[in-house]
């Protein structure tokens, strides 16, 4: 119990669960964009890795911090449009499209990691984001180092959080996306257009998606590995689930997983000698597929998901 | 009627898919408060015509006008639906077109404020609270859609089209979904919208109610303008012919031989308690030799009976009997080797897969019987021989056993599923809408057959929501209201206003009866 | 003239061929573009693949015993996408089906010689099975979504077979490396020509292609699959047991990927590791796609795609352009086969000429 003790206690620890927690906060924001809009984007995993390496070399080539984050977005917006191209447009497989999607931002990203930087033997490094103290906030007791040693990008998942909840429940914007992830014949025979909402929702919620991947490179570490990723976009796409397609219950969710694999790291640190660390590393897939089977019967699904349109389509 | 300019004016509109011709140059005139019916056939063009006005489709001649003004008329923009509301012109779905996961007021705003704003919320409620009390369009705005009741959401597709200021509505089959009383509750919306000034088209293919609300009436049949008459001086059975094309039949109807009963409910129960589409310790029976009806409003559990005596469900509580035996499990083949034909209420998404061949959604339910299969393996011949035989014998027109059942059209599916089931001479017959959306030849060759299949000793029940339907068919009537099971007698002893009573929910008595 | 889109009635085989066909080489064509990138003459690039992958013996070897796995991968695809199961996790079932081959065939249980190859391949089959059936058992008892269950067992699976690999089952004689115990001899298969590493895990999958052709389009299961994966609703009402077609559609597909894994492990490596496999798994995916879901397609598309993979390893060699170019291909081939599978679906065809007038 000490131990236990010991780890809940710690502004550590606290301060460790919502830096893992900011790149799901982006991707979940982003799935949810997409999902709310009727649109399953499985491109999330390559999303986030092509985010990570584009935003990491544009800071590497000589652009600032936040050019980095600005690349890093326009390539998830870019890949966002191909996917909207394929299943809104066309009306094609959004699995399929999602699928293909992963593999291609990835493996543009390794070839593009590769060809960049042809002879390096280990990673270069940037100087990523810092810690922002606001006003000498972090010499307050226990939220000091748990709030303010977090970097810019954190802070601009929170704020992302309260924007999206707010376009999403009390603008007309927002109220069209609901819409038409729901009943895209609603929208349709309001006047609006299903397609451009649609693809405009794939492309900023792509865009999200890669400022997941940027916090990796450029706040969480200081260089791009292969592998870095490691399924964050799966496990995004199952805490979108668990969100219930909301933004405060995503950043719950989020947040919530954050605690859990910063807990299972220290554990880790505890009693790594008598369990293998494999162990803990498996801890945040199950809880992932977990979360999806408690919460799955209960889910409001958009009831559009996965539904292509037509123009003038009747049901 | 005051102005000599329309509302609204088409000419010459013709719409073609591939080589059928659903519009062949179709002009109307729609007034200032006028009340105007566009009555056919199920496929006679009238929802075509509505979607071209409305811009779902994009005619391939001709022009829709609408007042701009003074004597001016513009003409529309095709293929925007966007340029039909504007115009102000609303159109109510037969399909409902209402985000289920928005309360009715957001329903309402959707679309008419500029997306990157922040909305006027207040503003909208003070205006649609309005224009609900001018109409009589009660609801409650700030419930989600999907806990209103059907009569509601209609409510709320009307509001919809009002609060853009419509000067013309548009209602396709609004009827449909409705008990009598409802649609008579909506006709009095309709005289109130009309008398304040509002052009209405009421899209029917129900002579009855067209001759209670309408002004005037368009006749289309088969895509052509078959005729156009005051509504207070037609004549019934001239605008029968006129929908037709020729001397409608009398349907005539002799009673069945009523035997011993096949299947049974006892205080069946299914479903969520309480729930209106649930079932609540429902008894009946169906006999050798007699059609049943099941009279009533969609949604108040006819799904659930459907489902017990397809085999999808079993009861919650209660028994089920099929000739005798108490049915325990959920198994469709089970039924179906004991001689029960079922016809699903959706034929197009429960009844055929669409991207298989003809011959193979023949055999679909028997495509483990010997005659079909062997030792695991299908015979494929076998399979296409009996398609061949029940594509002749039932008329299904189709390019052959092999073609997809997707493109058939929605009578010759019903005609494949016919074949399907009716073929085995079955003794138990579950007929769920069984003409929804046919022609009037499909319907009358269904009829035909189901009675038929009665004279040959069968137990048929028939669910349908078209009340001519089942007092064509029908030997007995139950009436389904919120799950619970009324037994309305025979036929020849009602008549439907008592059923739509009972639809309602009014209790069955002597005196409601006699009245 | 304007053109419009309008449904195609049907879409003959010679269609599905060449949607097939040119999707591969628009792929190929595409990363001519990354390939000028990387300061290298795409036309060379491309003969040095194909030579690479086809221009010897050894060669066109390392090219089957590269497809050999594909092409199960592949067929397990095709059998769930057939059945609207969407088996993402192939790259755990065969991990977990090259797991039961290590278990079953390296001297653990005493099994007679003649039975062992039998016996590890059942072992795989059903390792790889449960691993697809458990997900298929979720979805229809709680309603959770297969694809990112099947996602993240993958993860789920490499970590386990990890901690196997680095404990209880770690080689003593593999000098620290993180491998398992060797097969036995007899558990392992034999060389289709000598000298040569293409075994006979290519026969298994040559007959499990063909057995699935078979089932596909003559057995009442197979019927069954079609109309479980067209149309759930119709399948059910007409009585089709759609829960257990579905679960044996996942023991199929699952097992299928197990078998891949068995291959590898008891034709390729001798032992199990955890870089067995370089996503077999998930270019199965493509194979099957690529493939337009046919069992017999999904041979070809995995020579191609093994083609791929083993022509870019070797012009990778000669030109220092990286072998993720491979990937590359793989990638849009997904992705130019399905914008190609709307040719399929919709004809252009000259827009009706009354409306211009």
């Amino acid at each position: 119990m000490d131990v236990l003790f010991d780890i809940f206690g710690s502004a550590n620890f606290w301060a460790a669960a919502i830096r893992i927690a900011t790149p799901l906060i982006f991707g979940v924001l982003g799935a949810l964009i997409c999902e709310r809009a009727g649109v399953l984007n499985l491109g999330i995993e390559g999303i986030f890795v092509a985010g990570a390496m584009a935003g990491w070399l544009a800071v590497y080539l000589g652009a600032g911090l936040w050019g980095g984050v600005l690349v890093a977005a326009l390539t998830g917006a870019a890949f966002g449009l191909l996917h909207a191209f394929l299943t809104v447009v066309l009306g094609l497989s959004q699995h399929v499209s999602g699928i293909g999607i992963t593999l291609l931002a990835t493996s543009a990203s390794y070839f593009t990691y590769r060809t960049a930087l042809p002879d390096v033997s280990s990673p270069p490094r940037i100087v990523p984001f810092q810690s922002l103290d606001l006003a000498g906030l972090s010499d307050l007791p226990f939220f000091g180092p748990v709030l303010f040693s977090q970097t810019a990008l954190t802070w601009l998942a929170l704020l992302l959080v309260a924007l999206v909840a707010f376009v999403l429940y009390r603008t007309p914007l927002g109220l069209s996306i609901r819409a038409v992830g729901d009943n895209p014949a609603s929208v349709e025979a309001q006047g609006l257009s299903v397609i451009g909402l649609r693809i405009g929702a794939v492309v900023v919620g792509s865009a999200l998606m890669a400022l997941g991947g940027a916090f990796l490179t450029m706040s969480a570490f200081d260089a791009f590995f292969f592998g870095m990723v490691n399924g964050r976009g799966w496990i995004c796409i199952a805490l979108v689930v668990f969100a219930s397609w909301q933004p405060g219950k995503a950043l719950l969710g989020a947040l919530l997983f954050g605690a859990f694999d910063a807990f299972q790291i220290r554990l880790q640190a505890e009693i790594g000698q008598v369990v293998p660390g494999q162990v803990f590393l498996m801890l945040p897939y199950l809880l992932s597929i977990l979360a999806l089977v408690l919460v799955a019967r209960k889910a409001d699904y958009p009831r559009a998901l996965l539904q292509p349109w037509t123009k003038g389509q009747r049901h | 009627m005051t102005s000599h300019t329309p509302l609204l004016s088409l000419t010459d509109i013709t719409k073609r898919f591939g080589t059928l011709i659903a519009n062949n140059a179709i002009s109307l005139d729609l007034h200032q408060g006028e009340i105007l019916a566009l009555l056919g056939e199920n496929g006679a063009g009238k929802t075509t015509l509505m979607n071209i006005l409305f811009g779902h489709y994009v005619q391939d001649e001709g022009t829709v006008r609408v007042a701009a003004g003074g004597d001016v008329m513009t003409t529309l923009p095709p293929g925007s639906p966007g340029a039909a509301l504007a115009a102000g012109i609303g159109m109510v779905h037969q399909h409902f077109t209402l985000a289920e996961n928005l309360s009715g007021l957001d329903n309402i705003r959707l679309g008419t404020e500029p997306l990157l704003s922040f909305g006027r919320r207040h503003a909208a409620r003070a205006k649609v609270e309005k224009i609900i009390t001018e109409s009589g369009l009660d609801v409650d705005l700030d419930r989600r859609v999907d806990g209103l009741t059907v009569g509601e959401k209609q409510r709320v597709e009307i509001l919809k089209a009002l609060y853009r200021d419509a000067r013309v509505l548009i209602l396709d089959e609004p009827t449909a979904v409705l008990t009598p009383q409802e649609a008579e509750g909506l006709f009095a919306v309709l005289r109130r919208l009309a008398a304040n000034g509002l052009g209405v088209i009421f899209i029917s293919h129900k002579l009855g109610e067209v001759l209670a609300v309408s002004h005037r009436i368009m006749v289309l049949r088969a895509g052509e303008q078959a005729g156009e008459l005051v509504t207070a001086q037609a004549d019934r059975r001239a605008i029968a012919d006129l929908m037709v094309g020729k001397a409608v039949a009398e349907v005539t109807r002799t009673p069945g031989a009523r035997g011993r009963a096949l299947v049974e409910f006892q205080s069946v129960s299914l479903g969520k308690p309480g729930h209106r589409a649930a079932l609540h310790g429902v008894s009946f029976d169906l006999r050798a030799g007699e059609v049943v009806g099941l009279a009533g409003v969609s949604g108040n559990g006819q799904s659930a009976i459907a489902a017990l005596i397809s085999g999808l469900a079993v009861p919650d509580s209660g028994t089920m009997r099929l000739y005798g035996d108490p049915v325990t499990r959920a198994d469709p083949r089970r039924l179906v080797a004991a001689g029960v034909a079922r016809m699903p209420e959706d034929r197009q998404h429960d009844g055929v897969v669409g991207t298989m061949s003809v011959a193979d959604n023949i055999a679909i339910e028997e495509v483990r019987s010997p005659g079909f299969s062997r030792y695991g393996f299908i015979d494929a011949k076998a399979i296409r021989a009996r398609a061949t035989a029940a594509i002749a014998a039932y008329d299904v027109r189709c390019p052959g056993p092999d073609a997809e059942a997707r493109l058939l059209s929605g009578g010759n599916v019903q005609k494949l599923i016919l074949a399907r089931v009716l073929e085995r001479a079955p003794r138990v017959i579950l007929a769920n809408q069984p003409t929804r959306g046919l022609d009037i030849g499909a319907q009358a060759e269904v009829h035909r057959r189901i009675i038929a299949a009665r004279d040959r000793g069968a137990a048929v029940l028939v669910i349908s929501e078209d009340l001519d339907e089942l007092f064509a068919l029908s030997d007995r009537f139950l009436v389904i209201h919120a799950g619970e099971i009324t037994d309305a007698g025979p036929a020849e002893t009602l008549d439907r206003a008592t059923v739509g009573l009972l639809m309602a929910g009014q209790t069955h008595t002597p005196e409601t009866l006699a009245s | 003239m304007s053109l419009r889109l309008e449904p195609r009635e049907h879409a003959p085989l010679g269609l599905r061929l060449l949607v097939s066909l040119l999707a591969g080489a628009i792929a190929l064509l595409f990363v001519a573009i990354p390939v000028m990138a990387a300061g290298a003459n795409p036309c060379e690039a491309y003969v040095l693949m194909a030579q690479g992958a086809f221009g010897s013996m050894f060669a066109l070897s390392e090219t089957l015993n590269r497809a050999t796995p594909l092409i199960l991968t592949g067929l397990a695809a095709t059998v769930a996408f057939r059945a609207r199961l969407w088996n993402i996790g192939a790259e755990g079932q065969l991990y977990m089906g090259a797991l039961a081959a290590v278990l079953v065939g390296s001297g653990f249980l005493q099994l007679p010689g003649p039975i062992m190859i039998p016996a590890i391949m059942l072992a795989g089959f059903l390792a790889g099975g449960l691993m697809m059936v458990v997900p298929t058992m979720l979805k229809q008892r709680f309603g959770a979504d297969e694809v990112v269950i099947t996602l993240l067992l993958n993860f789920v699976v490499i970590l386990f077979i990890q901690m196997l690999i680095e404990g209880p089952l770690k080689d003593p004689l593999s000098m620290g490396w993180p491998q398992s115990v060797p097969l036995l001899a007899e558990a392992k298969f034999d060389k289709l020509v000598p000298r040569l590493r293409t075994h006979w895990g290519l026969i298994i999958g040559l007959v499990s292609a063909l057995l699935l052709w078979l089932m596909v389009k003559k057995t009442v299961l197979g019927f069954e699959i079609k109309a479980v994966g067209e149309n759930k609703p119709a399948a059910r009402f007409a009585g089709i047991p759609v829960d257990a077609t579905m679960l044996k559609v996942a023991l199929i597909s699952g097992g299928l990927a197990g078998l891949a894994g068995v291959g590898e492990v008891a034709g390729v490596k001798g032992y199990l590791s955890a870089d067995l496999s370089p996503g077999f798994g998930y270019s199965g995916i493509v194979v099957a796609m690529l493939a337009g879901l046919s069992p017999i397609g999904s041979v070809l598309a995995a020579i191609f795609i093994a083609a791929v993979f083993v022509g870019a390893d070797s012009m990778s060699r000669a030109t220092g352009i990286s072998n993720y170019l491979a990937d590359l291909v793989v990638a849009l081939s997904l992705l130019c086969v399905l914008v190609g599978s709307f040719f399929l679906r919709f004809r252009l065809a000259p827009a009706n000429p009354k409306v211009e007038a």
